[in-house]
């Protein structure tokens, strides 16, 4: 167990170092390309060589991705190219709003899909077709296009939610109620679309395995049988599942947060993106992996653990 | 898998006809391929459709509503024709969605072949670098590489298909690694034929469907990362694409509502059609790995069907005599299951078998495998598949039909049925100790409490040569051996006192060694107990050692039923004779070994 986690750890390590690396270099590779579009259309060849200069861009690229990886590792991750600020700072005020759309998403996620799941896997019939068909729909649809029907619904034809905006938890716990909800909702159609039928399908596959169907002629109950024996089983690949969703989610986000003005870290890296502002997209790049990391990380530690053949070792 | 193996014979174009025929048939089916032609149509064809340049503008049409003159659906915020627009706009997305899938194709199938065919080295790379990328939001990776190129459509769209490159890398490469096992590209290889050509001939056609299937969730995933990044702004603003419209769209919601309606429904018709496609050819191409289960009514239906076929035939008209009289313990009579096929049709697989045992009598079901022996045994229990269909017959236990009485079924198991199953560890749930999962199914059985469970269940672990059986309760299933496995199994099944055994090819996932021994414990249970047994086995070795008596099943039917000796001696039937001929020759075979 303890090799397994320390293997895992060592893993994730490597995953974020190359990925970190991969997107250093092609960000970081064309020196000039950054320098003239920070100086905008009139810079003169003189001038984008200085800022060439003045960035650091014109040291060798492992020298710098060395540089920028030190300090990453210490918190600091940089400065705007444009508005000077930290990218450490910039992040921790974006992040929290994120996660705090993310995360309340996640946990409903899991909760709509697991129940959808067993109630399709076990009871099949209407509540399967539902499935079915709300996992192609759900799927199909991208959640921008989504998020764009709900502010349609609730907000411009039913004023119950406001359009955009966000206030943080601390201001006021009600408006950030209010301000995540459709957010939240947008994400949670397609997230519980694949969810559901992910986690159906493993209640299918343990449901029809062969213990269960000797627990079945021992005389047990069909519902201890599921609640005792499938369920527990089922959680692995539940888990799994769910640390998928987080990636989906992640990347949702971005859209969402689009379209209801949420200032979370998708809009930063947009914005930071369209102004080449290469340290600030190259710091959220970084997080979003970290955050992918240690769900992964944290799946399989959940994982194991209920595994008793990896508990033992 | 099989499927694709299979169709090699046939010859190619005629396979493509009939997988198109299946396709149109489908009703959604057809409506998706309609559509996704449309678009690819009118993409072709946009500039002799539309009326105008994608960016004519015409000030008296800002805003205008739907259904205008001159303007069908209207006029966006800036004056142009959204038809227009919507035409232009598809060029776009077709472009987008040909180098998504062109560029995730060639990257993920020559990897996938690459890995899966020499293994080593390049796997292992190959498979790491596919955790690293499919561990990242893609769309993340899309926009750090705006920041570098700029509005850059197609190399994002590269980019893109190499970010779902490694689903085809992992479909690709465990095709490749289970067929490369297979006999026929063995002999390819002795034959002499290069890898090249195996990879070609034999690699490749055993891929393309699962390719295929996979391309068109492939091309809705590239619509939306399309419109998507669009959406964000992050595409190119002066050209025309469903995405870009639905921005400019979103971005005026509050004075034209309307117009946001018309990219939205495109873009979402397109991918849910998209979709619905790839489950269409999944459906059509990989049909024969699903068995579906029937809805209720359709279920009953067909059973009423099946009775009515059946009335009047002989199987019904001469009824089974029930041999001698009331010791008869467990009679299955004229049962008949059958399993749902692809096309809506049932495949009868039991067709109306007879089976009586008495008490104590250890009775041997043999048959080759596929000729409905373990459908037997299964329905006894009630424990057949859940798509299994039984189409008619009974199962009486004492006189009870169980088939018709669920509940009297469900009280029967455990308490009257015992069931010993064929592979040990399968049978025993990963997660729980031996000793939880045998009380916890001894408590259903027999209402008792914990301790007189695990006292009980100590006494016949050591009854059936378990030394150490305190400590084998406390075990998990994989730290078992399979032997072991299968006593715990039957420890399992009579620890309830049942009064017949249901046991599916008890042996033949064991060992020799351990074979004579678990064959030893279940004959001396029965002397003891006064068991009966349904012993099911393919193995005629068994039968002579442990049975009183002999069914011989195939497809579907009892052919033959008889003392043991009787049948030993002289069987009756073609079939027994060259069952029992084929068994003394791999005897023989064994012993000049």
């Amino acid at each position: 167990m303890l090799l397994n986690l320390m293997k895992n750890l060592l893993r994730s390590l490597g995953v974020l170092l190359v990925t970190t690396f991969a997107g250093f270099a092609l960000m970081f590779g064309n020196a000039t390309g950054i320098a003239s579009s920070v100086l905008g259309i009139g810079a003169t060849p003189e001038s984008v060589q200085a800022k060439v200069v003045e960035l650091g861009l014109d040291r060798p690229l492992l020298v710098q991705y060395w540089d920028w990886l030190t300090s990453a590792v210490t918190g600091d991750l940089g400065r705007s190219f444009y508005t000077g600020q930290q990218v450490s700072e910039a992040l921790s005020q974006r992040v929290p709003v994120t996660l705090s759309v993310i995360i309340p998403a996640l946990a409903l996620t899991a909760l709509i899909s697991v129940l959808l799941g067993v109630a399709a896997a076990v009871r099949g019939g209407g509540i399967d077709r539902f499935v079915q068909f709300f996992s192609v729909g759900g799927t199909a649809i991208p959640n921008f296009i989504i998020a764009i029907a709900l502010v349609f619904a609730f907000a411009i034809h039913w004023r119950i939610f406001p359009a955009t905006g966000y206030v943080a938890f601390g201001d006021d716990p009600w408006q950030w109620v209010l301000s995540i909800t459709l957010p939240m909702l947008a994400l949670l159609v397609g997230a519980v679309a694949g969810g559901a039928q992910q986690f159906r399908t493993a209640m299918l596959d343990t449901l029809g395995s062969d213990y269960v169907r000797t627990l079945r002629a021992r005389g047990m109950k069909e519902q201890p049988i599921i609640f005792q024996h499938v369920l527990r089983n089922a959680a692995a690949p539940g888990l799994t599942v769910v640390s998928l969703t987080m990636l989906s989610l992640l990347g949702g986000a971005v859209f969402i947060e689009q379209v209801f003005a949420l200032p979370g870290m998708g809009r930063l890296a947009t914005d930071a993106a369209k102004i080449s502002d290469v340290p600030m997209v190259m710091g959220t790049v970084m997080v979003t992996v970290v955050i992918v990391l240690v769900i992964n990380f944290v799946a399989d530690l959940l994982i194991q653990t209920l595994n008793p053949k990896a508990r033992m070792r | 898998m099989t499927s694709a193996t299979d169709n090699r014979t046939t010859d190619g174009r005629a396979v493509r006809f009939a997988v198109l025929r299946k396709l149109v048939k489908n009703p959604i089916a057809a409506v998706a391929l309609v559509w996704f032609a449309g678009v690819l149509f009118i993409a072709a064809f946009a500039p002799l459709l539309a009326t105008g340049g994608p960016n004519l503008t015409d000030l008296g049409a800002a805003n205008l509503p739907p259904f205008s003159d001159g303007h069908f659906l209207g006029g966006d915020a800036a004056g142009r024709d959204i038809l227009d627009r919507l035409i232009w706009g598809s060029r776009s997305t077709v472009m987008a969605i040909l180098i998504v899938t062109v560029v995730s194709v060639a990257a993920g199938v020559t990897t996938g072949l690459i890995a899966g065919f020499y293994r080593g080295r390049f796997e292992t790379i190959a498979n790491f670098l596919v955790d690293v990328v499919m561990s990242l939001p893609g769309i993340v990776l899309l926009i750090a590489l705006y920041a570098l190129t700029g509005p850059n459509l197609p190399v994002a769209m590269a980019v893109f298909g190499l970010l779902i490159a490694p689903t085809y890398y992992r479909l690709v490469r465990s095709i490749v690694v289970s067929v490369r096992n297979e006999l026929y590209v063995d002999a390819a290889r002795v034959v002499g034929l290069s890898d090249l050509r195996i990879v070609g001939r034999h690699v490749l056609w055993a891929v393309r469907a699962p390719i295929i299937i996979q391309s068109s969730f492939t091309m809705a995933a590239g619509i939306g990362i399309e419109a998507g990044m669009s959406f964000l702004g992050l595409g190119d603003p002066t050209s025309s694409s469903w995405g870009i419209m639905l921005q400019q769209s979103f971005t005026s919601i509050y004075n034209n509502p309307v117009a946001i309606l018309w990219p939205s429904l495109v873009i979402s018709l397109t991918v849910l059609f998209l979709i619905l496609l790839g489950n269409a050819l999944s459906d059509v191409l990989q049909s024969s790995a699903r068995s579906k289960v029937m809805p209720r009514r359709k279920r009953r239906a067909a059973v009423a069907e099946a009775q009515a076929a059946i009335t009047g035939s002989p199987v019904d008209a001469e009824p089974a005599e029930l041999s001698s009289s009331d010791d008869v313990l467990l009679s299955i009579r004229a049962l008949r299951v059958g399993y749902p096929r692809s096309d809506g049709g049932i495949t009868e697989v039991v067709h109306g078998a007879d089976l009586d045992i008495r008490r104590g009598e250890i009775h041997g079901l043999v048959g080759e495998s596929g000729s409905g022996k373990s459908q037997m045994a299964f329905s006894t229990l009630g424990i057949l598949p859940k798509e299994a269909i039984i189409l008619g017959g009974s199962v009486l236990l004492d006189g009870h039909d169980l088939l018709t009485d669920s509940k009297r079924q469900r009280e029967a198991r455990g308490t009257r049925i015992g069931y010993v199953p064929q592979e040990p560890m399968s049978n025993l749930d990963p997660s729980f100790t031996i000793g939880r999962q045998l009380v916890k199914g001894l408590r259903a059985a027999r209402p008792m409490s914990k301790a007189a469970a695990h006292a009980k269940l100590v006494g016949l672990l050591e009854r059936v040569g378990i030394r150490d059986a305190e400590r084998v309760m406390s075990l998990y299933p994989h730290e078992i051996s399979g032997g072991m496995a299968q006593r715990v199994l039957i420890c399992g099944a009579i620890a309830s006192d049942p009064d017949i055994i249901v046991a599916d090819e008890p042996t033949t996932a064991l060992d020799v060694t351990i074979q004579a021994e678990v064959l030893e414990i279940l004959r001396g249970l029965s002397e003891e107990r006064g068991l009966a047994m349904i012993l099911v086995t393919h193995n005629l070795g068994v039968v002579a050692d442990l049975c009183d008596t002999v069914s011989v099943m195939k497809d579907g039917l009892i052919v033959e039923k008889a003392d043991v000796d009787a049948l030993f001696e002289s069987p009756r039937e073609a079939y027994t004779q060259n069952l029992l001929a084929s068994s003394r020759s791999v005897e023989l075979m064994e012993i000049e070994q």
